[in-house]
This record gives C-alpha cells, structure tokens and sequence, in this order.
C-alpha cells in the first residue's frame, strides 16, 4: 500500500508543480481556473488512453514510439510555454496595472489561456499513463487488494496536490507588484527544463546523435532521484549529471525565451 | 495567434530532419536481460565500455515494468510479456545502476563498463 502511494506520489509530483505554478501566474485572470481544470481533466482522460495503447505506441517507430512520445510533448510544452511568456512580456504589464487599478479579476481579453491548458494538460497526461500502468501491474499480480492499492494511490494524489498546494500558496503569497516577475521567470525555467528533457529523449531514441558524457556530477551532493532532487528536477530542470547538449537546450531555450520576451515588450500604452 | 503558428512552424522545420534520421539499429553488441517475477536475470551485466551497446529486456512477467536509470539516462515502459531494445552507450569504464521503477524493492540491477 505504501510503495503504491509513494510511486504515484512521485509521478504526481511533477504535474502538481506545473499546475501549482500555472494556476498562481495565472492568478486573478478571468476564466484561467476553467482552462486549467480543463487541462487536467483532458490530461486525465489521455492518459487513461495512452495506458490503453501503451504496446502500440511502444512498438511503433522501430520500438522508440515512447521516447518520441515524450519528446514530441515536451517540445510542445515547451512553444506553449515560451509563447505564453513572449505574449505576456507584450501585454502583461498594462493587464497588471489594469488589474491593480480595479483592485480584482480583469478578463482574460485574448491572453492565450488555452496554451496554458495544453501545458497542464500535458504534463498530466504524461505522469498520469505511468501512473495507470503501474496500478495496473499491481492489481493484476496477486500482491495487494484493490481496497489496500487504491487507498495507496489516493495518499500518492493527495500527498502529491499537496506540495502542489503549497506552491501555490506560496507563490500566492508574494506581492503582486513581485508576483508576475517571479512566475514568469519560473515558467521560463519550467520550460527550460522541459527542453533539457527532450535532448534525454531525443537522444535515447538515436534521432539525437551526440555524446551524452556528464560534464559533471552532482549525485553525491544532491541526488536527483531524492525528493529535494526530483523538486528541483521539475522546477528548474536540475540534472546531476548532465551532458553537453542538454546544458545548451536548456541556455538556449532561456536564452530565446528571455530575449524574444525583451524584444516585443513595449511601454504601456493607453489604450490597452 | 501568428506568433504561436509561427513558432509551431519553426519548430517542425527544426525537427523535420531530426525525424527523418530515422534511428538505425546499428549492429551492436546485445545484452539479455530478463525479468521475472520482478527481479532482473542476470542483474550484473558487463559491457565494453566506449561503444554502443544494446540491452533487450524480456519481461516475462505478465505485468508491465518501468525501466529506469538516471545514470545511463534511459526510461521505458515494458508491458508484459513484451521485449524491448534499448540502446546505451558509448559508455565511460564504471558502474551503472537501473531499477525497475514499478518494483523497485525487487528489481535491481547494474550495467558494468568495462
């Protein structure tokens, strides 16, 4: 029961973060909370889907469908996220200032919420097939009862939201005048971490041909594996031993991120 | 929405010729491992370091396995009763470990480059 909750408390964990961190730089905009449920539910969904059909897609592409998989949604979490920053850079100030002048929600107008949706939705459909496959497996094999499993998993969710939560409220918990830098540089690292990932795929796939040697090894000071390591991981894409092309995916997603964002900023302009 | 169109479009002109290098399995040397009744056979698997090895993982079991390793940088879902390659290296000489991730009291393992 307890190596059931643990599990899906570290797949939880990821998808928990991504939300936590979404819903709070979504904060007080109109209609966000709908997108993003929206995201998880179809996030959900998929993945219930995506454990149907995991031998297909694990027997497609020469054996390398789960890799491709992955990849391919990480890189589309990563254009939704670095659009969503672009976008906000542009108009993101005169909806904060509109925002603090009329003191609560401003409506959405034509901010992108359902890219966002897409990010959520992702990151569940991601851990959650792992997540269903592994119930699976042990429901199937004679271990644990469906009642002592199933109560299992639901500590792993609750547990998992719960660090979610606490993002959340802390995040919350910064000034507004803060709130929009600091969420738009954790979104920023979210998706520099994404890419990182999607080297590690691309690479385990062959369709990324280069040398994975770690530059360095952190291992011993912080284990990604470990509960600080795997918060970190999700957060700010650490890696304890990373190689080359991932240390470059990650710098030049920040680095397009960061300077498309300071491109197309503009003074706020009256009309809004 | 340009902006996004745009972005999706750069992205698959980037990845286009990525995806047509279609991975070759290469003629590497392969690795047997299986798993049953959650344990790895053998769990010590050496290999020639600084070359491509392939490992084929039988799961034998009738559940399916995650395998999972941060050092050789390899995760993968094998359902059971399936087999799956997966390709690792070019490694440096030392030890690696891997676990499956749906097992991980029991399924235990390490890749030895030598």
């Amino acid at each position: 029961m307890l190596a059931a909750g643990l599990i899906v408390f570290r797949e939880m964990l990821e998808a928990a973060l991504v939300t936590g961190i979404i819903l709070a730089a979504t904060r007080g905009v109109a209609g966000s909370r709908l997108f993003i449920s929206g995201g998880v539910i179809l996030g959900l969904a998929g993945a219930l889907v995506l454990a149907l059909f995991a031998e297909t897609l694990s027997d497609t592409m020469n054996g390398m469908g789960q890799e491709l998989f992955n990849a391919a949604v990480l890189g589309l979490a990563v254009v939704m996220l670095a659009w969503h920053t672009i976008w906000m850079s542009r108009h993101g100030r005169e909806m904060a200032a509109q925002m603090r002048a009329v003191g609560s929600a401003v409506s959405s107008g034509s901010r992108p919420l359902s890219v966002l949706s897409v990010v959520v939705g992702v990151a569940v459909l991601r851990e959650g097939a792992e997540t269903v496959l592994f119930l699976y497996g042990i429901l199937a094999s004679d271990g644990d009862s469906l009642m002592a499993t199933a109560f299992g998993a639901l500590l792993g969710v609750v547990a998992g939201a719960g660090v979610g939560a606490l993002l959340y409220a802390g995040l919350v918990a910064i000034p507004t005048r803060l709130l929009f830098g600091v969420t738009t540089w954790m979104v920023t690292l979210l998706a520099a971490g994404m890419a990182a990932q999607m080297v590690t795929f691309l690479s385990a796939a062959g369709v990324l041909d280069v040398a994975m040697d770690p530059v360095w090894d952190s291992s011993g000071l912080l284990a990604e594996d470990s509960l600080p390591g795997r918060l970190l991981h999700t957060l700010i894409g650490y890696i304890d031993h990373p190689a080359w092309p991932q240390i470059i995916a990650y710098g030049l997603t920040l680095l397009v991120i960061a300077g498309a964002a300071r491109l197309v900023a503009r003074p706020v302009r009256a009309q809004a | 929405m340009r902006l996004l169109t745009t972005a999706v479009f750069a992205a698959s002109v980037l990845a286009a010729p990525l995806l047509a290098a279609a991975p070759a399995q290469a003629e590497d040397p392969t690795y047997t491992l299986t798993i049953k009744d959650h344990v790895f056979e053998p769990s010590r698997v050496e290999v020639p370091a600084n070359q491509k090895v392939t490992l084929l993982v039988k799961n034998l079991d009738t559940t399916p396995e995650e395998f999972e390793s941060k050092s050789l940088r390899r995760e993968k879902v094998i359902m059971g009763r399936k087999e799956l390659a997966i390709s690792i290296g070019p490694l440096k000489p030392g030890e690696y470990t891997f676990m499956g991730e749906y097992n991980a009291d029991t399924a235990h393992g390490v890749v030895v480059a030598k």
